[in-house]
Formats: C-alpha cells, sequence, structure tokens
C-alpha cells in the first residue's frame, strides 16, 4: 500500500513510527501533543478537513477566514495551544497529520497494528494507505442516539449533533424556525447557537424533569465549570427568548405536502416512564427538528481488535479501560467518548493519560513526571462522576416505544417498520439487534445501523442490557477500487524508507 | 420417537422440519440464537455447480429439489428464494478446456449444464476477453438466516420445540444406548436419538456426546457492497473457485465469487484460511478479493464496500459431510461438517436424517443411496476416528 503524501523530506520520518491516533477531537489532539512532547513520532488520522473532532469541529484551514464560527466555541485556548503544539511537531517531521484519512479498518501485526485508512482529500480520487506502529490509540468520539418518532424520516429532521456540525462546520444554519428535543445537556448549545446565527428556536423540550440534577448533588459540586456553563445557556436561552420545556418530548412530525419537508411538529408532556399524557399534545410549527439523546460511543475500530467493553452507565457500552487508558488489548488505547461521553473536558486528560500510558509502555525517553500524571487521573475521575450523573439525570424514557405506530420507520436505510421489528420480537427468534438485522434488514443499509441500533435494541433486548453494537469489520465505507489498487502495488513506507 | 437436534442452523432448522413432518417428536436445543453461526455468515448458495461427481453431489441435487418444495412452502419471497442460476467462466482457454471437461463430467451426474460461449451476452457488464464459461441454471440462493428462522417456524407448526440452552453430555442407558441429553443447566431432555446438527462446533458437541468426528474451521470472509441497480444476474465465479472447494492446503486460498442479490448488494468471496477460530479481521484477504472482484467486473472499482463479515466453515478431513448414525453411541447421529456448502445441502441433510431414523425412505432420501457420508468411513475398529 502506499505511503501517505503528506510525509516530507525530514530526518524525522526514517524513525518508526510509535503511534497512530485515530480521531484528532479533543482526546486524540491532547494525546498526540503528550505523545509527542515524550519523543515519539505520531501519525494523527481524522476523517474532517481539520483537527477538532466534533467538539472543535472548523471549516476548513483554507477557508476559515470567511466564515467565523469562533463564537460558537468553548475552550479555544486550548485547541489553539494544542494546535501550536502539533504544528511544531509537524514541521519536524515527527508529527504526520492526515486530514481527510478515513479508517476503515485496522488489525493487529506482528510487531503492533495496522491502521487501514483511505485518503480522500483529493476527490473523486480514493487512495488506500496503510500505517504501522507499536502502539495505537482510537479516540473515535461517539455519534448522536436517535430514537425513532413518527416523522422522523421528514426532510428537515436532523440530529442535534448534525445540526451543531453543520454551524461549525461552515457556518450553516440549517432551518429558520427549529424546535429541538430529545435529553442531555448537549440540547442548550445546540439551541444557544442557533439562536446566535439567527434561527428562532420555537421550544427545546427535555425529556428529563428538571428536579433530576439534584438527585446526584454531589458530582455537580465538584464541578463548578460546568455550573458557570449552564448558567451561560440559561442567560442565553433568556435572552433570545427560547422556552425550554422539560418533561416533554417531540412525539411526531408532520410534511406539508409539497417537498415533503416538516412543517408542524407535535409534542407532548411526559409522565415519569416518558410516555405521552393524553391531553398534552401541541403543535408547533417547525421547518426544522433537531433531535438528540445523548450519544453512542463509536467503537467500529475497536471491536473487531477483540477489545473488552464495559456498561457505560447511560444504556452503551464503552471500551473498558484501566486507569492509564490502557484496553484489554496489549497496545490498545482508547481515550474520550469511545471510553464513555463525558465531554471535552474528560476527553483531554484522557488523552494525555493515555499518552503517558504509551510513553511509558514503549519506555520513551521523555515521561512527564508523576505529579501532573496524578491531576490528570484525578481530573478524569471528577468529569466521569459527572457523566455518571449526567446520564442518570438524562436517562432514555422507558416508554419511549409509545411514540411509534405500527408503520412508524425504525430503520430509514432499508426501511423498516416498527411493525416488522415487533413482528420478529414476538412471532419469532429474536431476541437482540443483531437477530432483527437477519430477519428484517434494519441496520444493513448505508450506515449499517449506526442510527437505528440502539432504538432496535430498546425495542427487542431486555431494559437493563445496554446497547452493544454490531461487528463491523469495514468502519467507513471504501471504493473496491482504492481496496484493488492497494493490491497492486503494495509499498508500505511509513514506518521505513519512502519510496 | 423423541428426537434432540443440537444446532438451530440451517442444517438443525431442517432435520427439525423434515423430521417434524415426518411426525417425529423434534425439540431443537441451541446455546444462541437460530442461525447465528456460520448459517448467517455466507451468501446463502444451493449450488450444483461447484461439485465434482460423488456422495456430495448426490445430496446437492436431492436437496436441490427439496430446496424448491421447501421454499414453495414456506413462501418463496420470505426466504429470498432466488433461482438464479450460476456462471462459471474461465480465464485462459486452457482453464476452459479444463471446464468444460468438468462440466461434461457433472452433465452424466444428472446436473443441466449449458456451454457459454460469449459471456458477454449473458452477463452485460462483466469484464471484455474472457473465453467463454459454463451456465448452471439449477444454481440457487436463499437468504440463508430468514430460510433457517422460517424451517424452524414450519417445523413448530408441526409440533416442534425449540429451547435456548447447551448441550453438555449424552445419556445413555442399556448397551450404551442414548436416551436423553443433558444441558448446561442441568436438566436432561428425554430423547430415544440425539442429531448432532452443531456445524463448525460438531466437533464438540460430538464429543460430549461420546461420539468424537473430526470437524475443523476454515475461515472466509465475504464483503458486501452498497445497493446498486441490478448489474449482475448470475452467480458468477471463476474456474478456479472448484479446484479451492475441494482443496486441502494450509494456507490463505482466494477464488472470485461475485453476485447480486434482491436486496441490491453485490456479494464478494470467497476466502479459505486454516487459522482455527481466530476471529481476526485480515484487511489483506479484504483487499485481495476487492481486486478479483473488480478484474472480473470492472464497474465494481466505484463500488463502495459497506461490510464484511467472517464465518467459519466446517470441514471434515476429507471435505464431504458426515450424515448418519455413529456407531459408536447408538441413537447418535450426525448432521455436520457441510463446509461452505451447508445451506445448499441442508433440507436433503434433513431428509436423509429422517430417513436413517424412521428406517425408509422419506422424501426422496433413501438411506442406502448416500452410504458415502455416514460416520463409518472416520472409524476404524477401536472407535476412534483415524
Amino acid at each position: 500500500m502506499t505511503e501517505p503524501r503528506e510525509l516530507g523530506g525530514h530526518a524525522a520520518m526514517h524513525e518508526p513510527l510509535g503511534l497512530v491516533v485515530v480521531g484528532a477531537g479533543p482526546a486524540g489532539m491532547a494525546a498526540a501533543a503528550t505523545a509527542l512532547d515524550g519523543g515519539l513520532r505520531v501519525a494523527l488520522v481524522d476523517a474532517g478537513s481539520a483537527p477538532g473532532g466534533q467538539f472543535w469541529r472548523h471549516p476548513p484551514d483554507d477557508a476559515r477566514d470567511a466564515l467565523p464560527t469562533e463564537d460558537l466555541h468553548h475552550d479555544l485556548r486550548t485547541y489553539r495551544a494544542l494546535r501550536t503544539t502539533l504544528a511544531a511537531h509537524e514541521r519536524t517531521g515527527r508529527l504526520i497529520l492526515l486530514l481527510d484519512h478515513h479508517v476503515w479498518t485496522a488489525a493487529r501485526a506482528a510487531d503492533g497494528f495496522t491502521v487501514h485508512a483511505v485518503d480522500r482529500g483529493r476527490p473523486p480520487e480514493e487512495r488506500a494507505v496503510v500505517l504501522r506502529a507499536p502502539a495505537l490509540l482510537v479516540a473515535t468520539g461517539a455519534y448522536d442516539r436517535q430514537l425513532p418518532f413518527p416523522g422522523w424520516d421528514l426532510p428537515g429532521v436532523l440530529t442535534a449533533g448534525g445540526l451543531q456540525s453543520l454551524l461549525k462546520g461552515g457556518g450553516a444554519v440549517a432551518g429558520r424556525r427549529v424546535v429541538l428535543g430529545g435529553t442531555g445537556p448537549f440540547l442548550l448549545p445546540v439551541a444557544t447557537a442557533l439562536a446566535a446565527r439567527g434561527a428562532e428556536v420555537v421550544a427545546v423540550c427535555e425529556a428529563a424533569a428538571p428536579s433530576a440534577w439534584l438527585r446526584h448533588p454531589a458530582p455537580l459540586l465538584r464541578n463548578p465549570a460546568k455550573w458557570a456553563e449552564a448558567a451561560g445557556y440559561a442567560g442565553t436561552l433568556a435572552r433570545y427568548r427560547i422556552p425550554l420545556r422539560t418533561r416533554t418530548g417531540i412525539v411526531g412530525a408532520e410534511g406539508d405536502g409539497r417537498d415533503g419537508r416538516v412543517a408542524v411538529v407535535r409534542t407532548a408532556s411526559l409522565d415519569a416512564d416518558g410516555a405521552p399524557l393524553p391531553g398534552t399534545e401541541r403543535r408547533i410549527e417547525a421547518d426544522t427538528v433537531g433531535v438528540g439523546w445523548g450519544f453512542v460511543p463509536q467503537l467500529d475500530l475497536l471491536l473487531p481488535l477483540g477489545c473488552g467493553l464495559a456498561d457505560a452507565g447511560d444504556g452503551t457500552t464503552a471500551a473498558a479501560v484501566d486507569a492509564g487508558q490502557r484496553t484489554t488489548v496489549p497496545g490498545l488505547y482508547a481515550a474520550g467518548e469511545t471510553c464513555g461521553v463525558g465531554g471535552a473536558a474528560l476527553a483531554l486528560s484522557e488523552g494525555r493519560v493515555a499518552a503517558v500510558s504509551v510513553l511509558t509502555d514503549l519506555s520513551a525517553p521523555g515521561r512527564p513526571g508523576v505529579r501532573p500524571l496524578a491531576a490528570e487521573r484525578r481530573s478524569v475521575a471528577r468529569h466521569r462522576a459527572f457523566a455518571r450523573a449526567m446520564a442518570q439525570a438524562h436517562p432514555l424514557p422507558s416508554a419511549w416505544p409509545a411514540w411509534l405506530t405500527d408503520d412508524t420507520t425504525v430503520c430509514r436505510c432499508e426501511e423498516v417498520t416498527a411493525g416488522a421489528v415487533h413482528a420478529v420480537r414476538d412471532g419469532g427468534p429474536a431476541t437482540d439487534h443483531r437477530q432483527v438485522k437477519q430477519l428484517t434488514r434494519a441496520g444493513m443499509g448505508w450506515c449499517q445501523g449506526r442510527m437505528c441500533g440502539p432504538a432496535v435494541h430498546c425495542l427487542v433486548a431486555a431494559r437493563t442490557e445496554p446497547y452493544t453494537p454490531a461487528e463491523r469489520l469495514i468502519a467507513t465505507p471504501v471504493t473496491l477500487g482504492a481496496l484493488a489498487d492497494s493490491v497492486d502495488s503494495p509499498t508500505d513506507a511509513t514506518s521505513s524508507e519512502p519510496t | 420417537m423423541e428426537v434432540v437436534i443440537i444446532g438451530a442452523g440451517i442444517v438443525g432448522a431442517a432435520c427439525a422440519f423434515h423430521a417434524a413432518s415426518a411426525g417425529l417428536g423434534v425439540t431443537v436445543l441451541d446455546r444462541g440464537p437460530v442461525g447465528a453461526g456460520t448459517t448467517s455468515r455466507g451468501e446463502g448458495n444451493i449450488l450444483l455447480s461447484d461439485k465434482e461427481p460423488g456422495p456430495e453431489l448426490e445430496l446437492a441435487r436431492l436437496s436441490r429439489d427439496l430446496w424448491g418444495e421447501a421454499s414453495e412452502e414456506l413462501g418463496p419471497q420470505s426466504v429470498e428464494f432466488e433461482n438464479k442460476g450460476g456462471l462459471v467462466v474461465a480465464s485462459a482457454p486452457e482453464g476452459l478446456a479444463a471446464l468444460h471437461a468438468f462440466a461434461a463430467r457433472q452433465a452424466a451426474a444428472g446436473v443441466r449444464t449449458e456451454r457459454v460461449d460469449r459471456v458477454g451476452e449473458f452477463e452485460p457488464h462483466i469484464a471484455p476477453g474472457l473465453p467463454g464459461g459454463v451456465h448452471y441454471p439449477q444454481d440457487a440462493q436463499v437468504q440463508p438466516v430468514l430460510a433457517a428462522a422460517g424451517l424452524l417456524r414450519a417445523a413448530v407448526r408441526r409440533g416442534a420445540r425449540v429451547r435456548t440452552g447447551e448441550a453438555v453430555a449424552a445419556v445413555t442407558g442399556t448397551g450404551g444406548r442414548i436416551n436423553g441429553v443433558r444441558t448446561a443447566d442441568g436438566s436432561v431432555l428425554t430423547a430415544d436419538a440425539v442429531v448432532n446438527a452443531a456445524g463448525t462446533w460438531g466437533g464438540e458437541v460430538g464429543s460430549r456426546l461420546g461420539a468424537p468426528v473430526e470437524i475443523l474451521p476454515r475461515r472466509g470472509f465475504v464483503l458486501v457492497t452498497e445497493p446498486l441497480p441490478p448489474m449482475i444476474r448470475h452467480k458468477v465465479y471463476s474456474a478456479d473457485y472448484v479446484a479451492n472447494v475441494a482443496s486441502s492446503d494450509e494456507g490463505l486460498e482466494t477464488s472470485c465469487v461475485v453476485e447480486g442479490t434482491r436486496a441490491g448488494t453485490v456479494l464478494i468471496g470467497a476466502s479459505r484460511e486454516r487459522v482455527g477460530f481466530d476471529t481476526a479481521m485480515n484487511p489483506d484477504v479484504v483487499a485481495l478479493l476487492a481486486a478479483q472482484a473488480c478484474r472480473l467486473f470492472p464497474f465494481l472499482r466505484d463500488v463502495h464496500l459497506l461490510r464484511a463479515y467472517r464465518g467459519f466453515r466446517p470441514y471434515c478431513p476429507d471435505h464431504l459431510p458426515v450424515v448418519g448414525p455413529d456407531p459408536r453411541v447408538p441413537g447418535v447421529l450426525h448432521a455436520c461438517g457441510h463446509e461452505g456448502a451447508g445451506i445448499g445441502l441442508a433440507p436433503g441433510t434433513g431428509a436423509l436424517i429422517t430417513a436413517q431414523l424412521l428406517g425408509r425412505p422419506w422424501r426422496g432420501a433413501d438411506p442406502a443411496a448416500h452410504t458415502g457420508l455416514l460416520p463409518d468411513r472416520f472409524l476404524t475398529t477401536g472407535g476412534v476416528p483415524t
């Protein structure tokens, strides 16, 4: 396979890679910076066109001046500091930053790992690239958890994260009148960002009760920065007159019959289990809906490597890691949302802790002292406790399937309805989402169940069981031609002399 | 007669379907869900084209007829039965001569074959310049998990029971004859006969029943593309596939098998590796399969690979399935070791097992006509596999 084209003419590139980091969000950037400072040669790989991940999603560097997005971000000081550090290491050839590179699989090799990506930096060309290193850090983040409702497949219904990505990535506002729904604190920054860009946010429907946070006050009190952040959102919501409706859910959306785009959102008050209360339904005119039920860790690269999993406490499973962010597979590390959703501050600390473990395990010369590491580990513990409290305050309402009708589409790619899923559950052998997939094709389409998997899981599995995604050997679609060419020209030079 | 069938894959489901149809009392036991093993990891092939004349082809011919009947009963749509036909192509003139000779022997054994001189007329998007091929109109396909679930549901309608549990030992009575199976939770299922339909795990289950058979895993990857409009009409494969199927080489073998499905995806195989039950992803094999498929169908270069799956084919040392009563433990019958042909061979196996249980022919399956598949062939007088 071919070497990454970013390799320059530096002396450092004759050194072998010590670490490949997949994902250049907060966790991956922090890990790469720490590992580079510690003396390792690092490849940092990301599918995006700029570093930052979802949290610090930016327009491509060459378009940034035309598309100001700074006001949409938090803690840009840390982002800039990390980019400065990374840029310095890139100049010396110690960092290979591979943007627009989509990793489709990673595999164990005799001396570590091979990471297989396709370079989509010059479309439509797609070029296979392979990286080899003794250590691999997977910091691939998380994606929006979706629950279906009648009309969720209409144009104009997006994920909350998708709305935020459009804003941060290019300043695009998806609609004029927006209703947000779901659960969790993430709905608030999306609402304020939309309002700041001129959209009218008609309502934010939060399924949880306002008192839910008070059940676990200790972790909240230990994270004063989160209070300040929440207060900031509250102020912004008030300034733009955005109503925050708690114990309220989006239970349906209707199109306008012309271009089919969403025109009306139906909301309802929810009982303690999340079932709509009769007589409370409201119809709200809107052209855009953003829905988010928290996030699902992106484990696609980790599962085929045999990485052990742990219950993340929010209905999902995450990579099981030790206090040093080591997974159960030697040489394989995970940091950030792959270890359970917990936000950017946690991801940064986990990234640094992971990098220190890599430096230690590879006996690198420049590992940092004991004291900074202890501080990072305390930070991880504090933020993890906060994330657990958030998860408990914002659970998936157990009665959400009450919103579905038999003809509600559950799998959008393959157009499988709730009725079809119920049929294989009730009439037959399906006891998990993998079986439902085999029997109904739910989850067999383009998104490979990333969208419908958690919902199908809820419909068929025992309530207490967290969602574990099906193993996906191909983490992202890749053209057969790119793979074929990698066989015809089998050179691989990231860890040796460039060809 | 009460029969316990261990394994709810396609073979166990077909055994249950036929045994229940014959009026036997049937309990299907599996540690996991229906069709969760090798059944769910293949393309769903029902092939005559890749089989040389002999005991396996005889079972395959019977099975092909029974698939036609079963899919009529279950509803061809419900199991995605597709009578698509196979097209085997040669890549060079020498290969074509060998292919024609092979097809002539198959035709003499009762397989319908048609010589194809211009493969481009059969498959408009196939690579130009191929010297020729053979069309096998009887080759077909089902969606294997739907098929297993459908057969099992039909068996349940006829009184069969399905239980989740793991068989750990045989319970034997006088003369060593089996009279039940003990499960991991300590309960006993009484039975006059136990059918080992545990697929790739049939060796282990056989040992637990006191009737070991040598079943080994042969790993394979299958690639699945994005859904497309119909581009490939038949199951198309290169002539070297046949040689690989029958091969005992240790290392990696790949041959090119490409076909469209009703769902619009294109399935690409086939690799064979003897690596035990190693589940690791092998990116090099995936790339090799992609390259072979792009050579056979150049339009695939721009098509996205959406997913890949791997499974473990269960094979016996002589690459024939083992179907029939085990002489060492009266009441134990084996129905496993079908390698990559389990979907195609399942109904024939189910009918043959039923005939052996009944002691008379059943649905065209005459035990006297399929003695080449009996477990006896592995056994010496000492009762251990040779």
